[in-house]
């Protein structure tokens, strides 16, 4: 097994106990842990360069400015964007969406038109199209999943037909671990010259991402699933599509001109990010990226490849333990999610804490998928670099627990 | 063990084997919950008579402390007057450290009596479920206010 236990040391908290049990932290796909490395590169941040960027006409704001600067290419790097250009740091993945919700469909979408989405979405690509079909009088339509809880793309030139203008979808479900169909959807969308969007908040984590062989005109993920700070997301999008977008935050730092009426707005990507960025979590960020780099993208993929196959094999052995995804480890990543008997997902959350055991129970924010699963909700063991097979034993074993306090046989 | 203290037999049995989970046709009051960070649901519906309840129904779907809670406060409240429903409400609100103060016997109320319900004691080591074990509660309040607001 592709072994990267040695990561271990780099993250704090994994030594931190809970209830009296060494933590088990399988909820990477709600948030992940941070390595000392970027929290260090914001503590740096604070103790060294703090001043706002790109207004000090002294030395530190320079400093301050080329460190933010410096994430926005390292990020660029990473997913291998044409330019720094198109990197824009945002607040979240939610953040980033509702960004092109409101700075390009509300400026392109008119009664009639269609925003194609999947039905294993999070709400994070679901409702802020729902709130742009209430300005603009255009229409959701979904493409459904197969019983083998794969997106469902037979018929994806039906769904994504001539009025379609915009197509997003999820890189990776957060609930199935599914792989989405990209390469379908970005075909689709470009046979009816509709935007391809990609939520990437659990894809760019997880596999090698390069957003142009991907060919969408925008990717949205956020740091703190990737190891970074929480409160900065990230929008990749093509230049040309960036260009023809408006800001839909107005504010100090993104202008060229305010008027006492009109502003003119300063060039890509300053335009989309009003007021005072998130500096110190972008330099956190950059900070991750450079650590998962080292790992590399491929050792991260595979290592999640093995771990899955481990927690899907071990998780199929357990009576009455019904997993919903597919459970071919190439077509998915390491989000697993599952019900045990009549135990509710609520409850096994409380019996694995007592193990030390840190998993997601509930609805995980896609309650269309729910809907569609004939579910209330599910319990999900999630993986990242720092995970070992020890702890889907502990997993395991906090199961079993579980069946015997409620009899399940 | 602490687990067995929350998952105790009776609680396990409401769950499995809910009370009063029927419908109540033209309730007096009725009230529908949730708890929007586990989608945990409750209806709540009361027929309501000379100022006591003669019958209840509670449906709902979510996780073994919210159920149990649920139907062994249906279980409870049919056939007690409404100011006892409202002094059990504050009781078992007590309980679960929701509200300061003892949430022993008030002999001038005998019908108020826990019983059953203090199982749900074993909640207040598990701070994340207290909110489990009060919706049904919670719901049976604004069923209550709304009664009293159409009267």
């Amino acid at each position: 097994m592709t072994d990267l236990s040695h990561l271990r040391k780099d993250f704090p908290i994994l030594e931190r106990e809970m209830n009296g049990k060494p933590l088990v932290y399988l909820d990477s796909a709600a948030t992940s842990q941070k390595p000392v490395q970027v929290l260090d590169a914001v503590d740096d941040y604070y103790r060294r360069l703090n001043a706002n960027v790109h207004r000090g006409a002294y030395q530190l704001g320079e400093e301050a400015t080329d460190a933010y600067e410096g994430a926005r290419a390292k990020v660029a790097g990473f997913i291998n964007a044409a330019s720094d250009r198109e990197v824009v740091f945002t607040r979240s993945t939610t953040a980033a969406i509702n960004h092109i919700g409101y700075g390009w469909g509300l400026y392109h979408l008119k009664p009639g038109d269609r925003i194609v989405i999947s039905h294993m979405e999070h709400h994070a690509n679901v409702v802020p199209w729902q709130l742009i079909t209430r300005h603009t009088g255009a229409e959701l339509a979904y493409l459904p999943l197969t019983e083998d809880y794969l997106v469902d793309t037979s018929r994806i030139d039906e769904v994504v037909d001539g009025r379609t203008k915009i197509v997003s979808i999820s890189g990776m479900s957060n609930v199935l671990g599914t792989i989405g169909p990209v390469a379908e959807a970005v075909a689709a969308a470009r046979a009816v010259g509709a935007l391809a969007i990609v939520d990437g908040a659990q894809l760019v984590p997880h596999c090698a991402v390069d957003v142009q062989s991907m060919g969408a005109d925008f990717v949205a993920f956020s740091a703190h699933k990737m190891l970074g700070p929480t409160g900065v997301g990230v929008l990749w999008g093509r230049m040309d599509r960036l260009e023809e977008m408006e800001p839909a935050e107005g504010g100090g730092e993104m202008i060229r001109d305010v008027d006492f009426t009109e502003s003119t707005w300063a060039e890509v990507p300053h335009k989309f990010e009003a007021g005072t960025p998130p500096i110190a979590q972008a330099i956190g960020l950059g900070a991750a990226v450079d650590y998962l780099s080292a790992i590399g993208m491929d050792a991260v993929r595979q290592h999640e490849i093995e771990i899955t196959r481990y927690a899907l094999e071990k998780l199929s052995e357990i009576p009455q333990l019904t997993i919903y995804g597919p459970m071919d480890p190439a077509q998915r990543g390491a989000a697993v999610s599952f019900t045990l008997g009549d135990i509710h997902p609520h409850d096994l959350a409380t019996i694995l804490d007592q193990e030390g055991v840190a998993i997601r129970a509930g609805h995980h924010c896609a309650k269309p998928l729910m809907r569609v699963l004939g579910l209330a909700a599910t319990a999900r063991a999630s993986f990242y670099v720092y995970n070992v097979p020890e702890e889907v034993d502990t997993l395991v074993a906090g199961l079993h627990e579980a069946r015997r306090i409620f009899g399940v046989a | 063990m602490s687990l067995d203290e929350l998952y105790r037999q009776v609680i396990l049995d409401h769950y499995r084997s809910p009370r009063h989970s029927g419908h109540i046709e033209g309730a007096d009051a009725t009230a529908e919950g949730q708890n929007p960070l586990c989608g945990d649901e409750v209806t709540v519906e009361l027929r309501i008579k000379d100022g006591a309840v003669t019958d209840a129904a509670v449906r709902g779907r979510g996780c073994s402390i919210s159920q149990a809670s649920g139907s062994m406060m249906a279980d409870k409240i049919v056939g007690l007057s409404l100011e006892d429903v409202d002094e059990l409400v504050h009781r078992v609100k007590r309980l679960l450290n929701i509200e300061p103060g003892d949430p022993g016997v008030d002999p001038e109320r005998p019908g108020a009596a826990l019983g059953d319900l203090e199982a749900l004691a074993g909640v207040r080591r598990f701070p994340v479920r207290i909110k489990c074990a009060d919706l049904p509660w919670a719901t049976l309040q604004e069923a209550l206010a709304g009664n009293r607001t159409h009267r």
